[in-house]
């Protein structure tokens, strides 16, 4: 029998007469929402940025590197080693079950000139199957063939901060590039990729076939020998598998024995990656978790202020009272009291706290993402703040003592 | 039946180790339509007494049967229940909600029991035309005199058509002529609506007015008159 729509209008009442009061108590629930939804913004934009950039790696990649050189004692780190041969990427991609796709890798740094436009670059030699372990496509143009490897042509693929530095707004499809002063034709351009996760940019890179960058450009003292091998999982279940078997096959292959080392490392980058995204998720929680603390002080505040409230009000709730109201009709008074605070409160803090993740996102620069479960969130809290900090003043209004109450100046 | 049945009704106070007895063994009866004045010194428990008709209070001893209900084993909801149904108040300083217009203070009993904003409308228009407050509704307490205030006062102790008033010095605030004003309108109430009256005061030109006096003394009834009729209890 308790009238809600009155109870409604007597709380929005007492409210609107205490504006400023209002008004205060719920800036402490506008910024413990706002506070929230901000922090859980950037944490979750920060695990964005880190699945994206995953994807432009290329999913399920895994790569292999030549081991150290040990020269009187002195190792020499990863890579310095050429233990990498073609035959190891082709044995890699016929015996291993676990792998779809094998780009062999080659390459250094050259200058490249077209007309009277000059850029340094990384020029890498690798084989067809290199688009497809990178997830990569082309902006325009067409890629190289097998035929184009085996015959060593003189073709190149763009990146596109190299179209960018050397042609301006030109097409470069069938335009001659010079790559350490050799004539290579431009065949196709590659889609913009952006920083790979160590910051590095992608685009500024030309692929040319892998047996012309062995023949022509980086004479190497040991023919045959690759300074990588990129190597495509079926899945991401077989990420683990896929690398067992390189290895084993690797360790097979280079004669290595029970209790030498590997000449070799295979890296599994998106294991790498999924790690540093779950401590990711794990900052979001806590960033969170810190921002919640400002939203339970905001209920504390709406505590005071209904504490307050209730003792001002004593002769009302009396002469509600005597005329009949029951402990429920002054209770949920109250209570509906705190819960309009938090929740017109946590309504102005979800506009806020996404004005304000915009803001850090302008400002500093970050990605931030504010995710309908983070607006719920805070949303919930609040209200569960509203009617847990709300109770205890409105079940103490409704314990007053009627005569009490009525004779309270 | 009566309306109001006190029997051995008794309110002891307990402070330290002395038993202050504020109602010391009341009995009495009271049938519809009466208006009793009950009189008394300060401290000789007139208004306990008047909260115990109120259900706003319980004695410690005795029972206390209104319509033949007894209030001894009524919890505070069916306490507040019965002051909602069966009562209604009107106080010496008013207590009116402030910031509230007239129409809503008249209205406020009716958000207790379940009655629609068109009916509480309709009702708390009809109580205020009553009290001959018509075209006032939107006022608020403090643009209307004190008398005024009364009148609002009581059509909110109408607008339930609550068979008992009880009035607490409904006059104390009041200057000479507006407490007469006031106790016309009761007497009114009286006969033309057959409303039980019972209030409180010290004033005997007040008293005046009522059918029976009642006289309290250190919590108890020392003497009670009914007019015209020439009977002593």
């Amino acid at each position: 029998m308790i009238n809600i729509p009155s109870t409604l209008r007597i709380s929005f009442r007492a409210l609107w007469v205490n504006k400023m009061r209002s008004a205060l108590t719920m800036l402490g629930i506008i910024i413990g929402v706002g506070a929230v939804i901000a922090m859980l913004a950037v944490g979750t934009g920060a695990s964005k940025q880190i699945q994206q950039q995953i994807s432009t790696l290329g999913s399920n990649l895994i790569m292999v590197v030549p081991g150290a050189t040990s020269a009187g004692g002195v190792r020499m780190g990863a890579g310095t080693q050429s233990t990498l041969t073609m035959g190891d990427a082709d044995a890699i991609l016929k015996e291993c079950p676990a792998v779809s796709e094998v780009a062999p890798v080659l390459g250094g740094v050259g200058q490249v000139i077209y007309g009277n436009q000059n850029w340094s670059t990384g020029v890498t030699g690798t084989t067809p199957a290199m688009l497809i372990v990178r997830d990569w496509k082309l902006s325009a143009g067409r890629a190289f063939t097998e035929q184009d490897v085996k015959s060593a042509t003189k073709v190149c693929l763009l990146g596109q901060t190299v179209v960018d530095k050397l042609f301006g707004g030109l097409d470069p499809v069938g335009q001659i590039v010079r790559i350490k002063k050799i004539p290579f034709k431009v065949i196709g351009i590659l889609e913009a990729k952006g920083q790979d996760p160590r910051g590095q940019d992608q685009d500024d890179a030309i692929y040319v076939p892998v047996t012309t960058a062995q023949k022509k450009l980086f004479g190497t003292s040991f023919p045959g020998m690759i300074r990588m091998i990129m190597v495509k999982a079926k899945s991401t279940e077989h990420l683990d598998s896929a690398e067992r078997q390189i290895t084993e096959l690797l360790r097979q292959r280079h004669r290595i024995g029970q209790k030498q080392e590997n000449d070799f490392t295979v890296r599994n980058l998106t294991q790498m990656m999924q790690a540093a995204e779950q401590s990711s998720k794990v900052m979001t929680m806590l960033l969170g978790a810190i921002a919640s603390v400002s939203l339970l002080v905001g209920g504390i505040g709406i505590m005071n202020i209904m504490l307050v409230s209730v003792t001002e009000r004593t002769r009302e709730i009396g002469i509600r009272m005597a005329v009949g109201a029951k402990t429920w009709d002054i209770r949920l008074q109250f209570i509906i009291e705190a819960l309009t605070l938090s929740f017109i409160g946590g309504v102005i803090g979800i506009i806020a706290g996404i004005s304000t993740s915009q803001i850090i996102a302008e400002l500093a620069g970050w990605t931030t993402l504010v995710s309908p479960l983070s607006i719920l969130l805070a949303f919930g809290f609040s209200g569960l703040v509203g009617i847990s900090f709300g109770f205890y003043p409105a079940y103490k209004a409704s314990l007053l003592d009627p005569i009490e109450a009525l004779r309270y100046e | 039946m009566p309306l109001i049945e006190a029997k051995g009704i008794q309110k002891v106070y307990r402070t330290g180790d002395i038993d202050l007895c504020a109602l010391c063994d009341v009995s009495l009866t009271m049938d519809k339509g009466e208006f009793v004045a009950i009189m008394g010194q300060s401290g000789s428990g007139k208004s306990t007494f008047m909260n115990v008709l109120g259900c706003l209070d319980k004695p410690t001893g005795g029972q206390y049967l209104l319509e033949g209900i007894d209030t001894g084993g009524l919890d505070r909801d069916e306490l507040a229940a019965i002051r909602n149904r069966k009562i209604g108040f009107v106080f010496q300083g008013f207590n009116l909600l402030s910031r509230t217009s007239a129409l809503e203070n008249v209205e406020l009993p009716m958000l207790y029991n379940g009655l629609s904003s068109k009916e509480r409308r309709q009702n708390a228009l009809s109580a205020l035309k009553s009290v001959g407050l018509e075209g006032r509704e939107g006022h608020h307490p403090n643009q209307l005199s004190g008398g005024q205030q009364q009148r609002v006062a009581i059509a909110r102790a109408l607008v339930n058509n609550a068979p008992i008033i009880l009035a607490d010095e409904p006059t104390g605030n009041l200057d000479t002529k507006t407490s007469a004003e006031i106790m016309e309108l009761f007497v009114k109430l009286n006969t033309e609506s057959n409303i039980t009256i019972i209030l409180v005061t010290h004033e005997t030109d007040i008293a005046e007015y009522c059918k029976r006096v009642i006289r309290f003394l250190d919590g108890r009834v020392v003497s009670d008159e009914k007019k015209g009729l020439g009977i002593r209890g």
